[in-house]
Parts: C-alpha cells; structure tokens; sequence
C-alpha cells in the first residue's frame, strides 16, 4: 500500500519536472533567427536578454525597459541591480547574463579585463554626488564641510563601490576627512537611513536623491564636479541572444534614452 | 548529566543511505568548492590586515554575547511556551519563529522602525535617556538576537516537551519550590536541548549579515563582522572574500569542536 504511493508520488514529480524542462526548453527557441547587426532596426527582435545594472540605474533603466519592449513586441529585458563591483564579479564568474552597465570605467575594467565583453564599451551618462538630508534639511547642512560635525550621523558608499569611491574624491578635493557611522554595499543602501529618518546624511548621486524625492533633500556642494563617475555600458561575450543584447546597447546610447536619463537627474557623457 | 542507554550501531536500511549520502555530499561539496578556490598563498598576508582580525574578533565576542542574551531571554519563553497554557499562545509562538521566515534584511528594518531614533522605542530611549542604538555594537548584538533567538526558543521548548515532567512533581511533593525544582530538576535534564540550541544559536549569530548591515551599518571595528567584511571584500577581490569565509568557517569549527567535549557531552 505505502509502496504503491510512493511509487505514484514519484511518478507525479518526474512528470511535473518534465514539464519544467520543457517549459525552459521552449522560452529560447526564437533567437536563432536574428541577424547580426540588427541594433536599432528591431523588426526581427524577439527573445529575452537579462541586464546587470549599476544600483543607481534602476528607475531608469526600469522605464527605459518598458519603452523598448512597447517598441519591440515580443521581447523581454529582465534586469539585476546591485552594487557594480559584485555585478562585475557575477559576470567573471559566469553568470548567463547579456549586458552590463557599471557605475564606473574601473568596475567595466574588471569584465574587459577577464575578456567577458563582446565589443568596446560606450559611456552613456554621467552621475554627481550630492548630500541627501532628510525633507527639510532639519540640521541645516550647506556643504561637505558641515558633514565633518562628529554629532552628525553620515553614511557614505564603501570605497570599493563608484559612489564610495566618488565620495573619497570629493573628501579629498575638498581637503577633509568624513567620519561615516556606516559604510554601505550600494547607493541604494546608503540612503536607506535617511530615507528612514535614521542617519542626518548620505553622500548618494544626484539621481537617486532625485528618485526618493519626498522622502529625501538634495543639497548641492561644489566639490561634487570634481567627483563625477561615467557609466559605461557593453553587450557580454556570453549572450544567447546578441542581436538584442546589442539593441538594447544601442537603445541606451540614443537620444531617446538621454532624454530620460537627464530627466532623472543625470548628465549627458 | 543523563546519557542514553548504550546506542545499537548497526547498518541503516539502504532507501536511508542513498539520500544521507547525497545530502552530505551536497553540503560538503561547496565546501571543497571554496578550499580549492582559495588563495592559499595570500593567508598569512591576509591574517596580519588589520581589518580582517577586527572583524573576525568581533563576530566572535558579538556572537558571544548574543548567545548569552538569548539563553538568558530564551529560556524562560521556552519554559513559558512549554509548561504553561494561556491565551493567545499559539499566536506567541508564532511570532516568536517569526525572525525565521522575515528576510534579515527586513529584520534590519523593523528594528530600526522599533529601536531607531525615530522607532516606537527608540524615540523614548533618545528623548529621556539620550540612548541611539543605530550603527553601534550594541546594534550589532541586537540584530543577531533578533534573528538567533528562535533557534534557542524552538530548540529548548522542544527539549522540555519531551523532557519527563514526573521528577518536577516528585521535586514538589517533596517540597521544592517551583523555582527550586526549575533550577534543579527540570534545567539540567534539558541540558543537552539547551546546549544544542546555544550552538544553533552561536552559529546563527556569526553568520548574521542582514540584519546586522541595515540596523547596525558596516564600519570597520565598530560594526563591520565578518560576514559584512567577505561581502564588502567580494565586490573587488572575489578570491580574498573566500578566504575570509574559509578563515570565519575554521575558526568556527574550532571553537564547537573543542566545546563539544566538556559541554555536550561525548556526541
């Protein structure tokens, strides 16, 4: 009796893993039929490519998927955000994925180093820093130097991440040292705490203090032109599906997508 | 402390032994994974950083703590759950493995809305006591509690569920008080579930990342443990960040091997 249920039971998960398979067998059968060098045309585009994109490019870089798959019927962009440094060292280590944006030249320098990049890299924005205070600037904060008041609760972006790295240029153009009470992963992370009422400040980009308007101020400093990050974007070696890999490479360097990303706070590379 | 009745070893039925087999490779095999990866040349040079000595101390001493605060919080609401019926207890308990299923990350957040400057609490504890728990060790404690204290709590109610509750009432038809009979009777034959949720516990509270980097932030030596510094150090240096796991898993390792003789008992 209990053998003969198991026996079903195993006989209905062999099946149900079947039908995943099949199910995953299915979804990539149309890129076969994409010729190369099909970047803006778009008429044979189809087929699903995933992106890894820098933290800060997530609103963007949503709003610009949509555009392009309203454009493009029958394709689909899948996007992965995090910090570029982890991004990168996904990419080095294999990750099936087709395009890469990074928040600096230095995290693209790890995939072209590695030989993981199918073509040159293009910028196609450029970000500035700015001091994120919570809505009405409570402490009054003008300038980087006010964020060296040891009272003052800052976080910054780890070095080893563009917006830390950003973030040590500044300090240093500005001849001064920040005492962070934390150093975050991502930008994202970063404004997290003041987002939450919990830190009186985080050195973010310009776009993402623009993005949690409402829940965040900008404040603007000087030193901030002499800290500014390009985002270079590249198609990956490893792409199943290349002729939309380098679409969507070719989409983010148009004027169309400029449009967006200087509406978000961006500038133009 | 009560040893079982001399073990029967014998061979397990072979439908046991296929899958306790695969299911140790599976965990073993990552293992070997990141053994082989490592960049054993470098161990040295990465031992004598400054940092990763920081942060592995204090995971320990963090984890440390935690577990005392856990086991001196956690077994009285194991007793509680076990021993005792009152309203609303299955909606206790329920909440109390709540931290198992929340994401960490998520744990982080909801101590900052309880415990932050402007949490529920923690606005009172700014405003009479001029106390900001936010990005301080003690931060740190708190995020592996709230995430390590359901190990403890499930490992010991489930201990005293099976523990055989005959001696407490011979304890108190002999006159001991409730307290008495607890301390003297009742711990030390759950002593094996107490132990063996304080290593759940321990163990939990060293790998901690989630919790800990959103409640407690990351800053070397004040908050930065060592799961926080692999994963700071994997964004640039996979190969560093493996050795740095391989060093905190060793170090592990160690510590509940050498306890395991004098403190569980031969296993």
């Amino acid at each position: 009796m209990w053998r003969k249920r198991l026996v079903a039971v195993s006989a209905a998960a062999i099946v149900a893993a079947l039908a995943l398979a099949g199910c995953g067998s299915s979804g990539k059968s149309s890129s076969a039929t994409s010729t190369p060098g099909a970047g803006t045309t778009g008429a044979n585009l189809s087929g699903t490519i995933t992106v890894l994109a820098a933290a800060s490019l997530t609103g963007t870089f949503n709003q610009l998927g949509q555009m392009f798959q309203a454009a493009h019927p029958g394709t689909t962009i899948k996007f992965s955000y995090g910090g570029s440094d982890t991004l990168a060292a996904q990419i080095v280590q294999g990750a099936p994925v087709d395009v890469f944006a990074a928040a600096s030249p230095t995290t693209m320098k790890t995939v072209t180093d590695a030989g993981d990049n199918a073509g040159t890299p293009q910028n196609f924005v450029k970000n500035q820093l700015v001091i994120a205070v919570p809505p009405g600037n409570p402490k009054h904060l003008a300038s980087l130097k006010d964020l060296t008041d040891p009272k003052l609760k800052v976080v910054l972006c780890a070095p080893t991440v563009p917006c830390g790295t950003a973030a040590t240029k500044a300090e240093q153009a500005a001849g001064l040292t920040i005492k962070p009470v934390s150093e975050a992963p991502d930008v994202k992370s970063a404004l997290t705490p003041v987002e939450l009422g919990e830190a009186d400040a985080a050195l973010v980009y310009r776009t993402d203090a623009k993005a949690a308007a409402g829940k965040v101020d900008a404040v603007e400093f000087p030193e901030s032109a002499l800290a500014i990050n390009t985002y270079p974007i590249v198609a990956l070696k490893g792409s199943k599906n290349t002729a939309l890999a380098n679409a969507w490479v070719s989409y983010i360097v148009s004027p169309e997508a400029l449009a967006v990303f200087t509406a978000a706070g961006f500038q133009a590379p | 402390m009560t040893q079982p009745s001399q073990q029967q070893y014998r061979r397990p039925p072979a439908i046991l032994l296929l899958p306790a087999v695969i299911g140790t490779a599976y965990l073993f095999f990552p293992l070997v994974g990141l053994v082989v990866r490592s960049p054993w040349g470098t161990l040295w040079q990465r031992l004598t950083e400054p940092g990763a000595l920081t942060a592995l101390w204090l995971s320990l001493i963090t984890a440390t703590i935690t577990t005392a605060v856990c086991l001196i919080l956690g077994v009285p609401v194991a007793f509680v759950l076990a021993r005792t019926r009152f309203f609303g207890q299955r909606f206790v308990r329920a909440l109390v493995t709540l931290p198992l299923v929340l994401p960490p990350v998520v744990g982080g957040v909801a101590l900052f809305t309880a415990f932050g400057r402007t949490g529920v609490i923690g606005v009172w504890l700014d405003r009479w006591f001029g106390i900001e728990l936010p990005f301080t060790t003690t931060a740190v404690v708190m995020s592996q509690t709230f995430v390590a204290l359901p190990f403890l709590v499930i490992a010991v109610e489930g201990a005293l569920r099976s523990a055989d509750t005959r001696f407490e009432e011979a304890a108190a038809t002999l006159g001991a008080s409730r307290w008495t009979a607890f301390r003297r009777i009742t711990l030390p034959l759950v002593g094996p579930g107490v132990a063996a949720g304080s290593v759940l516990c321990w163990a939990r509270a060293l790998g901690e990342f989630g919790a800990t980097i959103t409640f407690a932030g990351n800053l070397p030596g004040t908050t930065q443990t060592m799961p926080i510094a692999v994963y700071i150090t994997l964004q640039n240096d996979p190969d560093g960040a493996i050795l740095l796991s391989l060093i905190l898993v060793a170090v592990s390792i160690l510590v509940l091997v050498s306890l395991r003789g004098r403190w569980i008992g031969t296993g």
